[in-house]
């Protein structure tokens, strides 16, 4: 293929930008291929729509806060008094051609932006594609999330409705909750006394140019990473932390991919056609004298959201100074806390297994106990904070009173999690167990056979030679060994009570894992099983061609 | 009797008597007697009014409410116990017509069952049922009568004034009720009700008599102007389609949040999923070599 002439139009750009070879080297790319492997997809996707009608909303919309008097097509907001920014959301809304329906797919996708975002990170949580080499692409995505998370955010304040006045209200409250430094924080943010006139604006350069570049830049470093590490895969016969299972992206990811881009966009555009979202005409121009029932932010903020709700009013005076505990402890400490600890995860867990190796096969969730118990834990903790952003529509549409949703949660949101832990960490050992059953005893054929001496005893078939090797293909895991306590001339190991605390995680981490057969244990029961006629059947209708690539 | 004495004229003769002994008594006898008089004259004028339509709802009012209201409220209205030292029912003695005509004309009254909070339902009385027992409460002590049908009227209201209404409506109801009038909860399994599909009379009536959680907003708080405009944009919001599609319930961003998750990561790790599952035909495996 190499000696074969380019087209002419290729051509015509290879001589003078070399892409030929770049273009042969990239479209022959291979990438392993699972449903699970798209969902970061999605996130992109609805990036790219976000960037498309973001930009179409900007030739409209006008990011100041001057006040107007409405005489816009909505009869029910006619001739109030308004700022321009919400003014011109409503004339976005009403009176632009296409203007309601792009402000309700950039909506839909910013919601499904970060959903997506979320989702892929489970994903690479749960199969520990996050570690060595890939630990700081990590860093890099779950930096574009909590960035997604603000962009969000701060896009949902600049209509200058009720509803999103409220939500910088509340968070003017948090910023000025902040010990010493609240007060400066909160001039220097809103540019005086909340809300001012700089708000939109501000918020406005932020939200189109400053946000969205870094992301596009982090989104770029991203893939480049994922191109240079070569993608993860799961483990199967001719798979191996050496090689790359999978199709080239030219055609077959060209077009898996881009017509997934199609659905995307087809599902998000008929997501903003169909369904209402963020109808700031109902809320009104913000006042901040009004305040509205279920006032909440949009589904990403809703985890801090609750965390203020379901905190009890704690406040200390010192020296005519207020510390509002109600506010410090759920808004300025434990998200920070629980976004650091995620953030810094893989090194974590690298530094307690002292695990130095690189992993390019991925880990099934039930091979990993511990750290699948762990992701359980923390989203368990993440879902009750959900649940008391939104407690106020659990109370109405369950009929529950709102103070023991409350109290429910005040509890729940400390047990809940341990309880998901070990839950998931036993659900996940019961699992390996069975693993090994199957392969050290097969599979039972519901087939009573009945012996000469008259003894009854089921038939169990061996399971495949490729699940067994599926099922194989992982670590024994083994808790670090910090070595003794003193060398052999006696000298005592440096930083002896930091190593036993890892030995002690390290033991933790790794205490009642089951590990896999042992080629003996497998042999014997391979031994044991053959007189039961094999049904060995391979299912192997798979007409397509892998290509196998070196990782090197 | 001598002729002397008969030949007397009247005036003459008071004027000879009056120094008599038993004068006084005889004048006492003469007013009693007036006064006896024109209350008979009187009295009776007004039993007779009062019999004809008003008294007989008031009577058929205190039979009504004898039957269905008087376990928990008291026989006459005082309010009652429920026998563990409870109140089953507030005293009523002042409450008013309006206040009757709304619990009642909602289903509110009679309650079926002690809670957090009565809940609406479908009526149990007539409209002249309802009509009778507002009059015998509102004979108990002076209240909030039932407003004239022309202050709730909305028909005529105009853009201005439905305008002016939603921003009285943000400014005082939206905190409990939602922006869109779709209620919201309160403390201890409390609830703003919604305030979709109510009579603008009932409404009005919440608002001049404040039942249960509701505070008051008295016609010197809230002009009855006011209050009919808040019900015009009530009544607009509730007229209103959702331009942008299915309305979600019109509860803000966490029924979104849900149906951005359900519908939309739903369906989209549905189509990954399947085309993860679809491998590449031969056909496309040929062609990528």
């Amino acid at each position: 293929m190499s000696d074969k002439e380019f087209p002419a139009p290729v051509k015509y750009l290879d001589d003078r930008l070399g892409i030929g070879k770049i273009g042969r080297k990239n479209l022959r790319k291979v990438f392993p291929d699972h449903w699970s492997f798209m969902l970061g997809e999605i996130a992109l996707y609805s990036f790219i729509i976000l960037l498309l009608t973001g930009t179409f909303l900007t030739f409209w919309f006008k990011p100041s806060m001057a006040e107007v008097e409405y005489q816009g097509s909505y009869s029910l907001l006619k001739g109030l008094h308004m700022s321009e920014a919400y003014a011109s959301t409503l004339d976005i809304s009403f009176d632009v051609r296409g203007g309601l329906l792009m402000r309700q797919i950039h909506h839909w996708a910013a919601v499904l932006f970060i959903a997506a975002m979320m989702v892929h990170l489970l994903r690479i949580f749960f199969t520990g594609a996050f570690r060595k080499p890939r630990e700081l692409n990590w860093v890099i995505g779950f930096t574009m999330l909590f960035l997604g998370i603000i962009e969000g955010f701060i896009g949902y304040g600049l209509p200058d409705d009720l509803l999103s006045g409220t939500g910088l209200r509340i968070t003017q409250g948090m910023i000025q909750a902040s010990p010493v430094i609240g007060t400066y924080m909160n001039f220097f943010i809103f540019g005086g006394e909340f809300p001012g006139d700089d708000m939109v604006p501000r918020f406005f350069i932020v939200h189109v140019l400053l946000i969205p570049g870094i992301i596009l830049l982090l989104v770029s470093v991203h893939l480049f990473l994922v191109v240079y590490h070569k993608h993860t895969q799961y483990a199967g016969p001719g798979r191996t932390n050496n090689n790359v299972v999978g199709y080239p992206l030219w055609p077959v990811y060209t077009a898996k991919a881009g017509g997934f881009f199609f659905v995307v966009f087809g599902i998000t555009a008929l997501m903003g056609a169909l369904m209402q979202i963020n109808p700031v005409w109902l809320y009104g121009p913000y006042n901040p004298a009004e305040v509205t029932a279920g006032s909440q932010p949009d589904w990403y903020m809703g985890w801090l959201e609750g965390s203020v709700r379901i905190m009890p009013g704690f406040e200390s005076h010192f020296w005519g100074i207020t510390l509002s505990w109600n506010l410090i402890i759920p808004a300025l400490l434990i998200p920070p806390a629980f976004v650091t600890l995620v953030a810094l995860y893989p090194f974590i867990e690298a530094w307690i297994t002292g695990d130095k190796r690189e992993h390019h096969l991925l880990d099934r969730p039930r091979n990993m106990p511990t750290r699948t118990g762990i992701g359980v834990a923390f989203m368990t903790f993440y879902g009750l904070l959900w649940i008391g952003g939104g407690n106020d529509l659990i109370a109405t549409h369950f009929g529950v009173s709102l103070n023991n949703v409350t109290w429910f949660l005040r509890f729940a949101v400390f047990l809940g999690p341990v309880l998901a832990f070990w839950v998931t960490r036993r659900i996940a050992i019961s699992l390996q167990r069975a693993d090994n059953d199957r392969l050290l005893h097969g599979l039972e054929t519901g087939v009573i056979v009945r012996s000469p001496e008259g003894a009854y005893s089921e038939k169990h078939t061996p399971v495949g030679g490729y699940e067994a090797y599926t099922l194989t293909a992982r670590d024994r895991l083994l808790p670090l060994d910090i070595g003794p306590e003193t060398d052999d001339n006696g000298v005592r190991a440096p930083r002896r009570a930091l190593n036993k605390l890892r030995a002690k995680l390290s033991g933790f981490y790794f205490a009642d894992a089951v590990q896999k057969p042992t080629r003996e244990e497998l042999e014997e029961a391979q031994a044991h099983g053959h007189d039961a006629d094999e049904i060995h059947e391979l299912t192997e209708t798979e007409t397509y061609r892998e290509v196998t690539s070196d990782r090197s | 009797m001598s002729e002397k004495r008969l030949s007397l004229s009247p005036a003459r003769f008071l004027s000879a008597r009056r120094r008599h002994r038993s004068a006084g008594l005889v004048v006492l006898l003469f007013g009693l007697l007036a006064v006896g008089s024109a209350y008979a004259a009187f009295a009776p004028d007004n039993a007779v009014a009062d019999n004809s339509a008003q008294s007989q709802q008031i009577e058929e009012g205190k039979k009504l409410f004898a039957v269905g209201c008087s376990s928990c409220h008291g026989l006459n209205a005082e309010g009652g116990g429920n026998g563990e030292g409870k109140m089953a029912g507030p005293s009523l003695i002042g409450v008013g017509a309006a206040a009757v005509d709304f619990q009642v004309g909602t289903g509110r009254m009679p309650a079926m069952q002690t809670g957090a909070q009565v809940p609406r339902k479908t009526p149990a009385y007539t409209q002249a049922e309802i009509e009778a027992l507002a009059a015998y409460v509102a004979s108990l002590a002076p209240g909030p009568a039932v407003p004239a049908q022309e202050s709730y009227d909305i028909s005529k209201a105009t853009d201005e004034q439905v305008t002016r209404g939603g921003e009285l409506f943000r400014t005082n109801c939206t905190a409990c009720h939602n922006f869109a009038g779709r209620g919201g909860a309160l403390p201890n399994g409390k609830y703003a009700p919604s305030l979709m599909n109510v009579d603008p009379k009932h409404i009005y009536e919440a608002m001049l008599t404040g039942p249960q959680q509701m505070p008051v907003f008295s016609d010197q708080v809230m002009q009855p102007e006011d209050k009919r405009d808040i019900i015009a944009y009530l009544h607009a919001l509730q007229e209103q389609k959702d331009p942008g599609g299915f309305g979600l319930g019109r509860l803000g961003p966490v029924s979104e949040g849900l149906w951005g998750w359900l519908v939309g990561i739903g369906v989209l790790v549905c189509v990954a999923v399947w085309i993860g599952a679809k491998g590449v035909k031969a056909k496309g495996a040929k062609a990528s070599e």
